[in-house]
């Protein structure tokens, strides 16, 4: 155990490890990047869906069960299908990626937008508001302490999905566990794993913080951000 | 005519060849079974360390935040780093598998649990407790079956989230089930694997997923009422 945690040592402090398009800030730059790319498409798509339809109320039922299920759709079958489409490298993993961080994104906007106290937009309608004004400055302000969630929670499983990227040839921090466990060589197995766990929790903590900033005074944080609500 | 159950590969090849499909039930068989046993043992796993957290988080509040803490950072390592870190420790093999799918279930179902707990209503228990009801007595009859709903809701979401990412513990070469048909296909460039791994893994998920809300009706007949689940 001590020699392997002295070998670990060792490759952190390996120079050739850090430089160079396979350096840990390249990779790790390579999997932030197109997390980043994929958690803003998301966001630009599934946003005005959301919130829409969580104001109109319609068809949130079908949203919610549909990503329910849309959940057990393996990344990896994601990913190589769209190796099919694609070719291999950057543009299956951001499809895949664009797929998997949707549906946080949606069922949170939507539950958010309908949990908006009702006699919150009664008043707001009594004080003359429009549709739109309801949505933009009532429902919307009310709804991004949840909002904030599902994107943590896009991101988070984001990276995590990059990682798994490393699978059809999109060179991130992925690469250094499969080129690990290809050639048997724990010590780099262990060492790109826990570079991928430290860059999940900072992602975690960075949009942690983002949520506690977003969230208006006088709005409670909406506890459980998972859907138990169907 | 291709011969019948030897894979076409390359750029023109079906997205599902049906001959193939014949020719390997025996195969495809055994990948969806692992995968349900992989699947089933997590959870069950998963919810016999769930519950006695989920009372403690529940019972006494001070255990909250170290519970939800413990339960956060497991959720939040990625999959595949997961398995990678335990491959040196505990092998190739289910048990790898296992100790990363059971870790992804447990702040699923402790949420809902304490959740569901939570929401019992006070009356209730003031009812229980002045018919005479022990504190177990009182948990049993009346406190787990109020919250089961949530319990079930989490369960759902803990099966249907194993079922996903049993196929990241075959690339790391721990379990099998259909990662491993989805693999084999990426690897040969057969695209019938490919989209039958996927296409399984999604059915197994639906299947079960009704298979719980069934459930649910059956044990909770006051929720049909307002038309619930």
């Amino acid at each position: 155990m001590g020699h392997f945690i002295s070998q670990l040592f060792h490759w952190y402090t390996t120079g050739s490890h850090w430089r160079g398009s396979n350096g840990v800030p390249a990779l790790a730059w390579a999997t932030v990047k197109v997390t980043a790319e994929a958690v803003l498409i998301a966001l630009a798509v599934g946003l005005p869906l959301a919130l829409w339809l969580g104001h109109t109320g319609r068809g949130g039922f079908l949203a919610i069960n549909v990503t329910n299920v849309g959940r057990a759709l393996p990344a990896i079958a994601l990913l190589v299908i769209g190796v099919q489409i694609l070719g291999i490298g950057e543009a299956p993993a951001l499809a895949a990626l664009v797929v998997l961080s949707l549906p946080p994104v949606v069922t949170n906007t939507y539950t958010a937008v309908r949990q908006v106290d009702p006699d919150a937009v009664d008043a707001a309608r009594g004080m003359g508001m429009t549709g739109t004004q309801i949505l933009f400055r009532v429902e919307l302000p009310a709804s991004l302490p949840l909002i904030a969630a599902g994107v943590r929670t896009a991101a988070v499983q984001a990276v995590a999905t990059v990682t798994l990227a490393a699978y059809v040839a999109y060179n991130c921090l992925g690469s250094l566990i499969l080129q690990g466990l290809s050639v048997n060589d724990h010590v780099e197995v262990v060492a790109g794993a826990l570079l991928v766990i430290v860059l999940a929790f900072l992602t975690e903590l960075g949009l942690a913080a983002l949520q506690r900033a977003l969230t208006p005074a006088g709005v409670k944080v909406a506890e459980n951000a998972f859907a138990t609500t169907n | 005519m291709p011969l019948r159950g030897v894979p076409i590969v390359g750029g023109s090849q079906p997205w599902i060849q049906w001959s193939w499909v014949e020719h390997h039930w025996g195969d495809i068989g055994s990948a969806l079974g692992q995968h349900v046993e992989l699947t089933l043992i997590a959870v069950g796993v998963g919810f016999a360390l769930s519950l006695p957290m989920g009372l403690l988080a529940w019972r006494w509040r001070r255990f909250e935040k170290p519970v939800y803490g413990f339960t956060g950072l497991l959720f939040t390592i990625p999959s595949l780093a997961l398995f990678a870190f335990l491959i040196p420790i505990t092998g190739l093999g289910p048990t790898t598998a296992e100790i990363g799918l059971v870790s992804y279930t447990l702040l699923i179902l402790v949420r809902n649990i304490v959740a569901g707990l939570n929401a019992v209503p006070g009356e209730v228990r003031d009812a229980a407790r002045g018919l005479g009801f022990s504190r177990t007595k009182e948990l049993v009859r009346v406190d787990l079956p109020l919250a089961s709903p949530a319990i079930i809701a989490g369960i759902r979401l803990a099966v249907v989230t194993t079922i996903g990412l049993v196929t990241v513990a075959s690339l790391a070469g721990a379990g099998g089930g259909l990662g491993t048909l989805i693999s084999v296909g990426f690897q040969n460039n057969f695209r019938t694997q490919e989209v039958l791994g996927a296409g399984l893994s999604v059915l197994l998920a639906a299947v079960f997923d009704v298979t719980l809300v069934v459930v649910q009706r059956f044990v909770t007949p006051w929720a049909a009422v307002k038309g619930g689940a």
